[in-house]
């Protein structure tokens, strides 16, 4: 018993972590139809603004409590100041391009970022430890968890439970899925779609940003720190369907899961059960386990 | 006034010594490969760099001390190109061909990746070219073949299991269970191969309750953890290195891993500094080697070390010191050579058969080229467990085990000599 209650609880708080690094990648493509490379850049980055500027406020003898606010701000700031910049300056003259020469796009901008965060950042690690431990940790089937992990999933619930909130039940919400549904009859509409372009991608970004941010008390920041991630990303949001919320929830739970199973119980089989996963979904449903219908255009 | 045929003769003995002063001037042009990004740069590739730009600073001011006293290689100055090992395989095996066939380099030392050493032996045996691996520990590669031009001037990922194990058994000598958590490629796998093989040779009944295998690089370990929570294992091995032992050392250090289990962290010392007050005392860290905290106190090791600290601000971790070493090896080697060769530049022939077998001092302390018939080095290794005092890291229990005790002999293979016992030293 105790032992599937840590399977559980391992699984849950893997899911959660990959939850919100995909939720973003999930819906940029939904809303812009672009498999954004550039998410992996946006979890590096927030993981270095939030170890950077997190490890200076503990530095300088300010409250560690508040440091989860400085987590959370550094990954909105990273966003606010970056992903605009990218959107308008670069991805806007591309939309009319087909969806292979975005991706490549998004990838080379992936490539330029990861040796932007070297300029700034140079390659050695940093470090801050506190955050994580500071709230203690509580136990599980015998096994002590630190209670920081209840952060991240608290911070995916809230995600993407407001996500689903802001869609369904919002004005701006519906007026995106519409966008979703049809950018041209949207246009037309008079509904301004490039701005909401703008948003989706900059709140895209947060939410990977956040997720960098999040983690960063729990890892060495190095380069290269959003290419596993991006990798593991897309085998989330492609197992649940790419564009969809629930769908990368899904898949998030699944892969979390199936991956606490095999350390517990298989270890051998860990390296490649994510990847077996997605290859038994895409077997039999091609699409992922929640496509979304495309309307047929005449 | 100074007649035309004057300057005429001038201009002669000018024109005739030119190509002798030239020669004498020629400098040594060496390939340096060693990871400048990805998450190898921070631990291994940055450092290594480090002691590149020291050493051969040093060398060609002719400041070092010692057997290594002469300028530069035997009066030439090192002209050194550094090239980053990160990317694939082929793209190493590429940029090796590029450093020998653009580059025009004498020498080629670096890799950190076993995996990039393995492609490169058999390039650099094609191509003739001086090659010496600092880092990189697989066994196979003198092994699996015999090789002319290759070198390795550290040891073996063998020495730093049979060591951890020599030590587990002898710090904890009623251990019953071990259990592993290691990255999943040949490193890990190897690593953790030779500990367990190693476990049951020294004690028959040891249990193994789990060994895990995740992903290189994957970054987040709960489940893992929580595995070897449960195992409840008396000893926990890992070979993790670089950002993976680190975020290792950071998500089990909250949970009490390395305080329930002893753990022993075969390259933990690249974190101990950094991560002063993140490890918990009586961890047992090893330095793949007599290197960092573990350096003999030598004539090298205080000019390296010293310099090291004053030029970097930082303390040298073992990766620097191995290829402080596989430097001052090379260099002594070509000295040898020049000298047997009249003073001459030697050949690459010359320098590898000077190379061969040698017995040599460095910061480390001794290093013998006494395996992989006289190409591949053997050293003491040493262990011990770490105690915190003034918010740095000090080491006690210190073990030293002799390069014999821990390496197997010339003729045998790794593995082969661990199933035998440990037989044949």
């Amino acid at each position: 018993m105790d032992q599937i209650l840590a399977i559980l609880a391992d699984g849950i708080i893997y899911s959660a972590w990959l939850f919100i690094a995909a939720v973003g990648l999930t819906l940029i493509y939904g809303v812009m139809k672009i498999v954004n490379v550039t998410h992996g850049s946006f979890y590096a980055l927030g993981a270095y603004a939030g170890v950077s500027l997190t490890g200076t406020w503990i530095a300088r003898g300010l409250p560690v409590e508040w440091s989860y606010a400085v987590l959370a701000l550094s990954a909105v700031a990273v966003a606010v100041i970056v992903a605009p910049l990218i959107e308008r300056g670069i991805l806007r003259f591309m939309y009319a391009r087909d969806e292979v020469v975005i991706l490549l796009i998004t990838y080379a901008l992936f490539l330029i970022l990861e040796d932007v965060i070297k300029l700034i950042w140079g390659v050695n690690p940093y470090f801050v430890a506190e955050p994580y431990a500071l709230l203690g940790s509580f136990d599980i089937g015998g096994l002590p968890y630190p209670t920081y992990n209840l952060i991240l999933v608290a911070l995916a619930v809230v995600s993407g439970g407001g996500l689903a909130w802001m869609l369904q039940s919002t004005r701006v919400g519906k007026l995106l899925v519409s966008v979703i549904h049809d950018p041209e009859v949207s246009r037309a509409m008079g509904i301004n779609v490039n701005r909401y372009y703008l948003v989706t991608f900059t709140f895209g970004s947060m939410l990977a940003a956040l997720g960098g941010s999040f983690t960063s008390p729990t890892v060495s920041v190095v380069p290269g720190l959003g290419v596993e991630v991006i990798v593991l990303s897309f085998a989330v949001v492609v197992i649940g369907g790419l564009g969809s919320l629930p769908g990368a929830a899904l898949g998030a739970l699944i892969v979390g899961i199936v991956r606490s199973i095999c350390v517990h119980k298989a270890p051998e089989l860990e390296l490649f059960v994510i990847y077996f996963v997605m290859a038994m979904v895409l077997a039999f449903r091609p699409r992922g386990l929640f496509s979304l219908a495309e309307p047929r255009k005449i | 006034m100074i007649s035309i045929r004057k300057v005429a003769l001038a201009g002669a003995v000018a024109l005739a010594l030119a190509p002798a002063a030239g020669i004498a001037q020629q400098s040594v042009k060496i390939g340096f490969v060693t990871f400048l990004s990805g998450p190898a740069a921070a631990p291994f590739g940055v450092p290594a760099k480090n002691a590149v730009e020291l050493v051969v600073d040093e060398l060609n001011s002719g400041k070092a001390p010692g057997a290594y006293k002469t300028k530069g290689f035997g009066g030439a100055a090192i002209e050194p190109v550094i090239i980053d090992e990160a990317g694939s395989t082929t793209v190493q095996v590429t940029e090796f061909r590029n450093l020998v066939q653009r580059h025009n380099v004498d020498i080629v030392i670096g890799y950190v990746s076993s995996g990039n050493c393995l492609a490169i032996a058999p390039v650099a045996e094609e191509l003739k070219k001086l090659t010496n691996f600092f880092d990189c520990g697989t066994p196979r590669i003198f092994e699996d073949n015999d090789y002319k031009y290759v070198f390795r001037t550290s040891p073996t990922a063998t020495m730093d299991s049979v060591g951890a194990a020599l030590y587990v058994k002898e710090m904890k000598p009623g251990v019953k269970s071990i259990a592993g958590i290691n990255q999943n490629y040949a490193w890990g796998q190897d690593s953790w191969g030779d500990f367990e093989a190693s476990m049951k040779q020294l004690v028959p009944s040891i249990e193994v309750k789990t060994s895990q295998m995740p992903k290189l690089f994957a970054g987040q370990y709960n489940a893992e953890i929580s595995a070897l929570l449960s195992a409840s294992a008396d000893v926990i091995h890992s070979s993790f290195f670089d950002g993976d032992l680190e975020a290792l050392i950071l998500q089990a250090g909250p949970r009490g891993l390395m305080k329930k289990s002893l753990t022993i962290l075969t390259t933990g010392e690249t974190a101990m500094h950094k991560l002063a007050a993140q490890i918990p005392d009586g961890t047992v860290l090893g330095a793949r080697g007599p290197f960092g905290v573990y350096a003999p106190s030598n004539e090298y090791n205080k000019w390296y070390s010293g310099g090291y600290q004053k030029r970097f601000k930082e303390m040298p971790n073992y990766a620097s010191y191995q290829m402080a070493q596989a430097i001052l090896g090379v260099k002594l080697a070509w000295e040898k050579a020049q000298q047997a060769n009249g003073g001459k530049r030697p050949t690459n022939e010359q320098v590898a058969a000077a190379l061969e077998n040698m017995t040599y001092e460095g910061p480390g302390g001794t290093v013998k080229m006494a395996n992989g018939k006289g190409h591949q080095a053997v050293m003491e290794t040493v262990y011990g467990q770490t105690k915190r005092q003034g918010g740095k890291i000090t080491m006690v229990n210190v073990k030293r085990y002799p390069a014999e005790k821990v390496n197997p002999p010339a003729n045998m293979k790794s593995a082969d000599w661990i199933k035998s016992g440990f037989k044949g030293n």
